[in-house]
């Protein structure tokens, strides 16, 4: 069986919409012959030509401007942005545009598009090339936000974001794009997988992990670990998409486990985790055996230097330290 | 106030009496619109705020009239004037000023983000200068689609000050989108006067630095403005692209429901309203009796019974269910 990356998956997925469906095309900068700053756009505009694959001036406002006023206007834009720090430069499109004309026009406008970033740290991108955002996308009611942790699901989410009819954020990371541990089967065929559905990536008994992105592949590796070393038998679960959110297959693995440690990239000061603790302890209160923990990124900017940038981002040995906490194994 | 190098023919000569008169409608609508709109404000009625387009009818009459229906208008916070003249309803349109469920927006806009996809105007804006990427966009449809479409993109003078206008025009530069930049000069962003806000006499000068047309016209004027705008969206419509069109005008009342307008003095105001648009078209009309002084009355009266009548429609209404609070957040 074929196995992709995470990044040939996504681009397997642009190209075969844009072969379906005429009104989808993409524009953002250097995404044209250069083939995008990860390389993920390589080929596409050799196959697609210019006018579908729009290489735009640095102009993040604009390029979110113009997907808003296409979409708008019936097409199905893909912006691409460099990297989700950027977003920040196109702030009021994403938020008081794209995400409000719907509603503020009383639901007669639809504003299918999809802004692709690559967030996320772990590569020495240092402090404005590094974030992860999340948590401030889906704050903003009117959009999606969805955040892949393996090839398969990235293709399926992918193809899902561009025949949604809302704005969707959806939030690349940069370490998966090419890890070829990553590499996955990815079926040649189209298939989308909803959005607003998890997964639980592993099933266990003891303890549920929840996390997003690349911290599921981690938090993957840790419960592999655990069972192999010391019989702990954690539950992993992806929310895959973080806006709309599947609490419902949270609460559901902490009915059966008793025990949550959530973890994420972000800062944890009001980090999305927050807000899954927060309906967890709201809704599943009575299933909890212990109380809930959030494993996150120290609340500082990404710095650059190695050993800096790993102190800040959850390591394996933090997400273990956790479970064993909650555990009383500590 | 000519000022320019164009060769801009004279197409408003070859309309139809009835298209000339149904501008001199419009004007007047828009107008006694606003009257009544100043009057909700006075009595309380309009929650939060509005911005009225008193004074600068020619503006949007002159430029709205020279496109067709299928073509696209994105407007700013002051846009009563641009709905009104893109052929919304006008009942619907107060209701919706008065936040009442059978609103354009059922009560969830307001004033500032009146949209009426139908008659393909995509909407006020409540953030200065946030829909010029949208009429970039919308542009950018049409060239896909080969739809022979254009787009006018409506903005103030405080507008052409933010970083997206650049981002914006030069985007529709590089790529010739046919999208028409009408930038409404009404002398003041909000309480600063645009001798304090730019270092150049004239928005349109900025043109230069994309290489496209820049025209600086008078947006009291109905004539000036339909015939420059139709002359532009030709050439949107050629493949020329892009265009910066200055329209100067002066708003006749403070810049929303609240201000004191220190920033300028009595004199000036008055000096201004003796530049009327509307009498100054009205006049035009008369002399070349295309109307009579009557028929110049019927119309206005007739504009008003339909701004009374928009009114009365607007009053009985009934404020939106609050089960719609949650509503219309997302498409299906």
């Amino acid at each position: 069986m074929r196995e992709l990356t995470y990044l040939e998956a996504i681009k397997e997925a642009i190209r075969q919409v844009m072969k379906e469906n005429e009104d989808v095309f993409m524009l953002g900068e250097d995404i044209g012959l250069y083939g995008g700053s990860f390389g993920l756009t390589r080929g596409l505009f050799e196959e697609f030509g210019k006018d579908r694959i729009r290489n735009t001036p640095i102009a993040e406002a604009a390029l979110i401007g113009a997907a808003v006023g296409s979409a708008v206007t019936g097409m199905r834009p893909i912006a691409e942005l460099m990297f989700s720090d950027f977003s920040t430069v196109a702030w009021d499109q994403i938020v008081n545009q794209a995400a409000k004309i719907r509603y503020q026009f009383g639901g007669k406008a639809k504003v299918p598009m999809v802004i692709r970033t690559a967030h996320g740290g772990g590569m020495g991108f240092a402090a404005q090339h590094s974030q992860s955002l999340e948590a401030l996308f889906a704050h903003i009611p009117g959009l999606k936000v969805v955040m892949p942790s393996c090839p398969y699901d990235a293709k399926g989410l992918f193809i899902a974001s561009v025949y949604d009819n809302n704005p969707v954020i959806f939030l690349e990371h940069k370490i998966l794009y090419n890890n070829k541990k990553y590499s996955q089967h990815v079926p040649e065929e189209m298939y989308t997988i909803p959005l607003g559905k998890g997964e639980v990536k592993k099933s266990g008994k003891d303890l549920t992990l929840v996390a997003t992105s690349y911290m599921v592949q981690k938090s993957l590796e840790v419960a592999n670990e655990l069972k192999d070393k010391m019989q702990i038998d954690c539950e992993v679960v992806d929310l895959r998409t973080i806006k709309p959110l599947d609490i419902d297959l949270v609460i559901e693995s902490v009915k059966k486990t008793g025990r949550l440690v959530c973890v994420e990239e972000a800062c944890s000061f009001g980090g999305f985790m927050g807000e899954v603790a927060s309906q967890v302890a709201e809704f599943g209160f009575d299933y909890l055996d212990a109380p809930i923990v959030r494993v996150a990124s120290k609340n500082c900017p990404v710095p650059y230097s190695y050993v800096l940038e790993q102190e800040m981002i959850p390591s394996s040995d933090r997400i273990k330290e956790n479970i064993l906490k909650v555990l009383g194994k500590a | 106030m000519k000022e320019n190098n164009f060769k801009i023919a004279n197409k408003f000569e070859k309309l139809s009496r009835d298209k000339k008169i149904e501008m001199l409608r419009k004007m007047y609508k828009i107008r006694h619109f606003e009257v009544e709109v100043d009057k909700f404000v006075l009595r309380g009625m309009i929650y939060g705020t509005c911005h009225l387009y008193t004074g600068e009818e020619a503006s949007a009459v002159g430029a709205i009239s020279a496109i067709d229906e299928t073509d696209y208008i994105v407007s700013t916070h002051r846009g009563h004037g641009h709905c009104i003249a893109k052929g919304a309803d006008l009942n619907i349109m107060m209701a919706e000023l008065l936040g009442k469920g059978n609103g354009y927006c059922k009560g969830k806009g307001g004033s500032m983000h009146i949209a009426d996809l139908d008659s393909n105007n995509l909407g006020a804006n409540g953030i200065v200068g946030g829909g010029l990427g949208i009429a970039a966009g919308a542009a950018l449809t049409c060239t896909l689609k080969k739809n022979n479409r254009v787009v006018i993109g409506f903005f103030g003078d405080g507008a052409s000050n933010e970083g997206l206008f650049h981002e914006a025009l030069n985007l529709a530069s590089i790529w010739k989108l046919p999208v028409i930049y009408l930038c409404e000069n009404n002398q003041y962003g909000m309480s600063t006067s645009v001798k304090e806000s730019m270092n150049i006499d004239r928005v349109s000068k900025r043109a230069a630095s994309y290489g496209i047309d820049g025209i600086t016209i008078d947006g009291n004027n109905v004539i000036e403005v339909y015939n420059t705008v139709s002359h532009f969206a030709k050439r949107c419509r050629e493949g020329v692209g892009t265009v910066l069109i200055e329209s100067l005008t002066y708003r006749w009342r403070g810049h929303s429901k609240h201000d004191s307008q220190v920033y300028r003095t009595k004199e000036e105001v008055e000096e201004w309203k003796k530049l009327d648009p509307i009498k100054k078209y009205k006049e035009y009309l008369i002399e070349n009796k295309l109307i009579t002084e009557e028929e110049d009355k019927e119309i206005e009266n007739t504009a008003i019974k339909e701004i009374k009548n928009a009114v009365a429609f607007a009053e009985k209404s009934e404020y939106p269910d609050i089960s719609e609070v949650e509503k219309d957040v997302y498409s299906d």
